[in-house]
């Protein structure tokens, strides 16, 4: 382990072109990770703060909300059905925004709803909103009168919540009347009439089961498709293929870290053989010295993280707040950790050739 | 109790389908004052020897005693330990850690030993460094030392854990003949003063008379 240490500290410029070329997979990690959350959770807010753990859509809508109607007839069919502990009406209207002034308009989604959503107080007075705190980045201040939708329709804002975005636009919360009236004038094609909702969220009762009730739900109505929360936020428009695509980029950055180090230290140790042979041929365990590449793999790859992490934040600092990254305590975890297991991994490709150098190549050989 | 006994070691490598006997039933002992000078031509077998007794090879029939312990049965680990702990080597080619300074080139077995203070160890190395005449070099790395430096270095290596038999392999090849002279010299003074047992492989005749005893080595068979 000493040896090992004293090697970074007298050696360093052996390690740093793999420190550098790892610091950089760091950032790559940490940015594209940052992206893909940053993109997933200002897409899904508004579904992920339901507290309700069901959600009925029209099942013609195919999963859209903004495609979904449901009629007070069908809502009073829903909460009759055993484990339907309590519904909750939801609609969303996606408008351009209006701020006191800016000159550029604010995308922003007018979510109409009932309650029980996490950080979101109960519905404000018709007029007013509760704003996502995202929209301070487009000028908006609590207190402000913005206007939406073509006609301007004015919405104070009388306080902030947090992570309650819906594709990307910013969540202003309402009564349902007041989204009701946004939706009609936005789109008037799609507006829908008195205790009309898009969707309806379902809070289970005690002991109920999620997949039972939803299977009942539609039994009940036979117009609905009844998802749970999850389920609605995978279906969300792109959210699985941006998913999907940004998981198997970071895997294979994965790989490449591995690779970078698998490389380095397998040079390094066909270079150090015979230094090796001379080591163990004086008392020095294969053990040890595999101890030693270990502990070498682990801190190269601590310092090239937290280079890695400390140029990611800095750049996450200096990038528009419109490019939608989020670098979460969650991700920096998961980065550190997929990156020392793959350097791990890596390094453990040179074990077997440690293993195997001969103590007796120390004699009659030299370094 | 002699340092080192051979009983009637053998020696064989496969190549191909033949059998090549690098030593030959040898029979050696070697005192645990005495300094053996081991001459052979190349391809005799003199390394093969080393390597036995310092326990780096294993015998293929025979036995090898090292300070009364049989070390033929020994496992890889004991080996390990006993080369730590039991022999000191001295290579052919000067193979400092590069990255270690004198001093801890020194203190290296001790190190990976793990046993005994630090500050112990170290007095001892910096002791050896003073007998070596290295003491205002014990900070400089391998690089900042002549060849003539860096094998008094591995020389102090090989003294560090006290051991029971000194194995030297080629200590003059690399040396012209006044600082092969002089390393001789300093090797045969530390073996000497420790009243340990040495095996000193050469093929430089000029260099036996240091020796007590010299033994040649012929296609595997040791003649006295």
């Amino acid at each position: 382990m000493r040896l090992a240490l004293r090697e970074l500290r007298r050696s360093k410029r052996r390690f740093t072109p793999t420190m550098v070329a790892l610091s950089l997979l760091v950032v790559l990690l940490l940015m594209l990770g940052g992206l893909l959350d940053g993109l997933y959770i200002g897409s899904t807010g508004a579904l992920r703060a339901q507290k309700s753990e069901l959600v009925v859509f029209d099942a013609s809508a195919r999963e859209s909300t903004l495609r979904s109607r449901i009629e007070p007839a069908t809502r009073a069919t829903i909460e009759d059905v055993d484990g339907v502990a309590a519904t909750y009406g939801f609609g969303i209207a996606l408008v351009g925004a209006e701020v006191p002034g800016e000159t550029d308009l604010a995308d922003a989604a007018v979510i109409g709803y009932e309650g029980n959503v996490d950080g979101v107080p109960a519905p404000p007075e018709p007029g007013t909103a509760w704003a996502d705190k995202s929209l301070e980045a487009s000028g908006v201040a609590v207190g402000d009168t913005i206007r939406v939708g073509p006609t301007r329709i004015p919405l104070e804002v009388v306080g902030w919540v947090e992570d309650t975005n819906y594709l990307q636009q910013g969540g202003l919360w309402v009564e349902p009347d007041t989204w009701r009236e946004v939706l009609a004038e936005s789109r008037p094609g799609a507006a829908v009439g008195d205790d009309v909702f898009q969707n309806v969220w379902v809070a289970l009762a005690d002991g109920a089961d999620a997949d039972t009730v939803a299977a009942a739900i539609d039994d009940a109505t036979g117009t609905t498709e009844t998802i749970t929360r999850d389920a609605a936020v995978l279906a969300l428009p792109g959210i699985k293929e941006q998913n999907s695509i940004f998981t198997q980029i970071i895997a294979v950055t994965f790989l490449v870290a591995g690779l970078v180090v698998a490389l380095f230290f397998a040079l390094l140790t066909l270079e150090r053989t015979p230094m090796l042979g001379v080591l163990k041929a004086v008392g020095a365990s294969s053990r040890q010295l595999v101890g030693s590449l270990l502990t070498q793999t682990l801190v190269v790859t601590a310092i090239a993280y937290l280079i890695g992490a400390l140029v990611a934040l800095g750049l996450d600092a200096v990038i528009p707040p419109e490019v939608p990254i989020a670098i979460t305590s969650s991700r920096a975890v998961f980065v550190a950790v997929g990156v020392f297991v793959a350097a791990a991994i890596g390094g453990a490709i040179s074990l077997r050739r440690i293993i195997r150098i001969d103590p007796a190549s120390a004699i009659g050989t030299g370094t | 109790m002699p340092a080192l006994q051979l009983r009637n070691v053998r020696k064989t490598y496969q190549s191909g389908d033949s059998e090549i006997v690098a030593l030959d039933h040898a029979n050696l002992e070697v005192p645990d004052d005495e300094i053996l000078a081991l001459i052979g031509p190349s391809g005799s077998g003199k390394t093969t020897l080393l390597s036995i007794a310092g326990g780096l090879l294993s015998p293929s029939e025979g036995n090898v005693v090292v300070g009364g312990h049989d070390i033929t049965e020994y496992s890889a680990k004991d080996l390990t330990r006993f080369r730590r702990e039991e022999v000191g080597f001295v290579f052919q080619t000067v193979n400092l850690v590069p990255f270690l300074t004198a001093r801890e080139n020194i203190m290296v077995a001790a190190e990976l030993a793990g046993r005994g203070s630090e500050k112990a160890a170290r007095a001892r190395a910096d002791q050896l460094l003073e007998e070596l005449g290295l003491a205002r070099r014990a900070d400089n790395l391998p690089a900042q030392l002549s060849g003539g430096e860096r094998q008094r270095v591995a020389i102090g290596r090989a003294l560090m854990n006290e051991p029971k038999l000194i194995l030297v392999d080629e200590p003059t090849s690399a040396l012209d003949t006044k600082l092969g002279n002089q390393v001789m010299e300093l090797i045969v003074g530390e073996v000497k003063s420790r009243k340990t047992a040495a095996i000193i492989v050469t093929h430089d005749t000029r260099m036996v008379h240091y020796a007590d005893r010299t033994v040649s080595i012929t296609d595997g068979v040791l003649a006295a």
